[in-house]
């Protein structure tokens, strides 16, 4: 007769490493670990995204459990972000009577953004000793992470790695992004949000959501229309380039 | 049942998405489907007026509140690119920075410039 009880350990932890429950689980507690951080430091630097990826990264590679198996559980997570690009229309909502009249800056501003940003990616990367393909990895990364991903693949990239490059500019963004804008002497908040939005799109968003109302809607509406002006602008300036 | 109302205001970010999913594919736009859901958003709450105790509120406000979170798993995949990233990592870094600094740069300037002009 078997025993009742026995001793698994190798069996379970191979149930568990394969088990989305793993993914989720770490993903929130290190995002947990990475506010709670941030609100007892007050740091910028300590941007819950910035201690998660750190924390989980860290796991992943001790523990060996690969990326795509993390992703089984975690990809539930990624997938808010859809969702949660629709509900940036909240703060624009809230904003809408400094949205409107400031059209003109605002779609002048995000296309001279985009171009620049579209333009020294592919330049600096190649002055730099960067091949093509880095080229045209680095070329789409001020859009948020969906449409990215999206250009990366159409224009010969290398998707996942665009993903983490355009997440690296949203950490920077929220990290350094406010003080920058203070030397640089811009204190307009709606400047201030259209630059950041531009620049680091929903993660800098999210730091400028917690600087400042106007701050955040101006974010939140850059990162909207960056989206579009870089899936736009892309292909064309690949052209001369 | 006070959870209600956020449970209702995420069905109707999942709906609006969904509209701008399909939208994009039957047209054949090259735009993202979740921007365009977000116009569709806009409109709706521009259309409906809510007040700050509706599920049109409190949902979104709800997922805007841990945005940094919805990065993470893609974050997370810079441990699979960690070769790549220390075998070029002067044009990655060079490249990433210097665009994010000079993208941040002209944006906030010409906005900045233009809205003063705007005042006058």
């Amino acid at each position: 007769m078997a025993p009742l009880v026995g001793w698994h350990p190798h069996e379970t932890w191979d149930w568990l490493s394969r088990s989305p429950l793993l993914g989720i689980t770490l993903t929130l507690a290190a995002y947990a670990v990475g506010r709670w951080a941030h609100r007892r430091t007050g740091s910028p630097v300590l941007q819950p995204v910035l201690v998660a990826v750190v924390l989980v990264g860290g796991f992943l590679l001790a523990t060996g459990v690969p990326y795509r198996d993390y992703l089984a559980g975690a990809g539930f997570i990624g997938f808010w972000l859809g969702p949660a690009t629709v509900a940036l229309a909240l703060p624009l909502h809230h904003e809408w009577h400094l949205v409107r009249r400031a059209a003109v800056p605002v779609l002048t501003g995000v296309v001279a953004g985009a171009l620049v940003s579209i333009t020294a990616a592919v330049l600096v990367t190649r002055i730099a000793g960067g091949g093509r393909t880095l080229q045209l990895t680095m070329a789409p990364k001020a859009a948020t992470t969906p449409v990215s991903i999206a250009l990366s693949t159409q224009i010969g990239g290398l998707p996942a790695l665009t993903a983490v490059l355009t997440i690296l500019a949203g950490i920077t963004g929220a990290v350094i992004g406010p003080w920058v804008l203070d030397r640089l002497g811009i204190r307009d908040p709606r400047a201030r949000g259209l630059a950041l939005g531009a620049a680091s799109h929903g993660i800098g968003t999210s730091r400028a959501l917690h600087e400042d109302r106007t701050e955040g809607a101006f974010s939140a509406l850059s990162m909207g229309l960056t989206a579009l002006a870089t899936s736009i602008l892309v292909p064309v300036v690949l052209l001369f380039l | 049942m006070s959870d209600l109302p956020v449970l209702k205001g995420v069905l109707v970010l999942l709906a609006c998405q969904l509209a701008g999913e399909v939208v994009v594919r039957l047209l054949g736009l090259d735009v993202p489907g979740p921007v365009v859901g977000m116009v569709v958003f806009l409109v709706v709450l521009r259309l409906s007026r809510p007040r700050p105790s509706s599920s049109l509120v409190r949902g979104p406000a709800v997922l805007l509140d841990h945005l940094q979170l919805l990065f993470v798993p893609a974050g997370v995949g810079v441990i699979v690119y960690l070769h790549e990233l220390r075998a070029d990592a002067l044009p990655l870094a060079a490249g990433l920075w210097l665009s994010w600094l000079l993208g941040l740069a002209v944006t906030g300037a010409v906005v900045a410039s233009l809205a003063r002009l705007g005042r006058k």
